[in-house]
């Protein structure tokens, strides 16, 4: 997995020597700031819940767009056959991206802890377990959708068609919940099971339950297996 | 040390290889050569385990494709067509970047070597993506010889340089193949000619021809043609022939009213250039220039791509 983490490395390069990440970062702090601020007093509680309602809907944009390039840039610029020549596994050269991409998140993520000290400097009572939990969440949330932007980066050379697929993706796991009335009642239940957002609100409230790891890491290991799969299977190039 | 068997790919409906077998041993400098899209840079990327044949097999030093892709890849140093390159990176993070993955140990000294032999000396530190093309390319032989790989494969090394960085990267190339086995793959013959032991023609996915330029050379030619320049009486000049029966006048041009362009073809076997001296000492002519010319690998190379272009 050392390889793994060369070529994470190189991603992380890539992004910080171009306005890119830093834009992302800016851009990123900026909507999650404005929509934690400003009912943060009308609401009058000492908690990060809109931070943590607000982030995976700015997820549904921000982590496309991160990761659309990183495997569709290699196959577009044809470094993809200089990668695939070297001695690696398709494995490294996927989860090497996917570390990139979770780091980057980190990185945003590890700022907003701003808001975090604001509330402990105004508030009362802060219930650090929760926000910890919500934290983590927001990582595996964000993990999540990188496996889904690297997945949609491994099938095209186009950068635009790997974003909208990620996108349609993402959004399909996130409005699922909104579908429920429609779905026949014997099925309600797998349908809720699919829905990111009822996984992530269990952990927001500061339960972690391995049920919903699970469901996260496999939906990680899948998307990551199909990109590694499509990587192999460029011989109809 | 490449043994290549019953290799074909197909993409799709179109086959780009067809079934070809050759070896290469240790030290050869092979020639790849063949029309665009004759199938060489698939076969280089077969080899290179970067696609998959669809039948057939490739074993290098012993290891088949199939299950010591890793163990091979160490093995090879390969520049692909058109050079891939990270332009946003500088010289040293792509070379590091480069060595890191190929886990190279004494990095910092290894790299001063590679830097020194493929002249990079003066934009190290550079921004791959403002180099000049000649220098690209020069990073992509870097990178390719930086884990000092007993086999190295360049796919059209040379393509799209000026005349000048082309000598230079010649140059370069000819000097690793002094410790390396090499395969250069190129539609350009006078590359091949110019720096490789043997050569293999490719056309349309199959080997048309195979061994040394001399070989090839001899076995598609059995006349060679003779240039003269002679200061001589133009309607005297057929003579020649007349009197030399194995010899035969391709053309003769006039340079100037006194000078004349004479052509003259014999047997391969028999060298007349003695006896043409002679006979035109008895006809006190005078001989400007004379030289012999061997039929080119260019023609060689033409009837065989042709040829196969109508079957």
């Amino acid at each position: 997995m050392n390889l793994a983490l060369t070529i994470t490395k190189k991603e992380m390069k890539s992004y910080f020597n171009s306005p890119a990440a830093y834009i992302v970062l800016v851009i990123f702090l900026l909507l999650s700031g404005w929509f934690f601020a400003s009912p943060l007093f009308i609401n009058n509680q000492a908690n990060l819940r809109t931070l943590f309602s607000i982030i995976p809907l700015l997820y549904l944009f921000f982590i496309p767009a991160i990761t659309m390039g990183l495997l569709s840039r290699e196959k577009n610029t044809g470094t993809m056959e200089l990668l695939a020549t070297l001695p690696l596994k398709d494995t490294q050269i996927v989860m090497g991206k996917f570390w990139a991409s979770v780091s980057l998140i980190g990185v945003g993520l590890l700022l907003t802890s701003v808001h975090f000290f604001t509330i402990i400097l105004l508030g009362t009572n802060v219930d650090i377990g929760a926000i910890f939990c919500g934290y983590i969440g927001l990582l595996f949330l964000g993990a999540v959708y990188s496996s889904i932007g690297i997945f949609a980066s491994s099938i095209t050379s186009n950068q635009i068609v790997s974003l909208i697929i990620s996108f349609f993706i993402i959004f399909f796991f996130f409005v699922i919940k909104f579908f429920l009335f429609f779905v026949p009642d014997f099925l309600v239940g797998t349908f809720q099971f699919l829905s990111i957002d009822y996984h992530f609100s269990n952990i927001i409230r500061g339960v972690i339950d391995t049920r919903n790891i699970i469901y996260f890491v496999s939906l990680i290991v899948l998307f990551l297996k199909l990109a590694q799969s499509s990587l192999e299977n460029r011989n109809w190039k | 040390m490449i043994r290549i068997k019953d290799l074909t790919k197909n993409y799709g409906s179109v086959r780009a290889v067809d079934n070809i077998n050759f070896e290469i041993n240790e030290g050869e400098i092979l020639g790849f050569l063949g029309p665009n899209g004759a199938g060489k840079t698939t076969t280089l990327r077969m080899i290179t385990c970067f696609l998959s044949p669809t039948s057939g097999n490739i074993e290098v030093e012993n290891m088949n494709i199939n299950n010591k892709q890793l163990e091979i890849k160490k093995l090879i140093g390969y520049l692909p067509e058109h050079n891939p390159l990270y332009i946003d990176m500088t010289v040293y993070d792509y070379l590091k970047f480069i060595s890191d993955i190929r886990e190279i140990p004494n990095f910092s000294t290894r790299i001063k070597q590679v830097i020194a032999q493929c002249g990079l000396g003066g934009v190290v530190q550079k921004t791959i993506n403002i180099l000049s093309k000649g220098y690209k390319q020069r990073v992509g032989i870097a990178q390719a010889i930086l884990h000092d790989p007993k086999i190295l494969i360049l796919d059209e090394p040379t393509s799209g340089l000026d005349p000048n960085q082309i000598v230079e990267i010649r140059e370069l190339i000819k000097e690793l193949g002094k410790e390396k086995t090499l395969i250069i793959s190129s539609h350009i013959l006078q590359e091949v000619q110019a720096v490789c032991s043997r050569i293999i023609i490719i056309n349309e996915g199959k080997i048309v021809a195979d061994g040394s330029t001399e070989e090839l050379q001899s076995a598609f030619q059995n006349k060679t043609k003779l240039v003269l320049e002679l200061m001589a009486p133009e309607n005297e000049i057929p003579e020649i022939s007349e009197k030399l029966n194995e010899i035969n006048i391709l053309s003769i041009s006039p340079l100037s009213e006194t000078t004349f362009c004479v052509e003259v073809e014999f047997d391969v076997a028999k060298d007349v250039r003695a006896e043409v001296f002679d006979f035109i000492k008895t006809k006190d002519w005078k001989i400007l220039e004379m030289h012999r010319q061997n039929i080119s690998l260019e023609a060689v190379f033409r009837s065989l791509t042709i040829e196969g272009g109508e079957k």
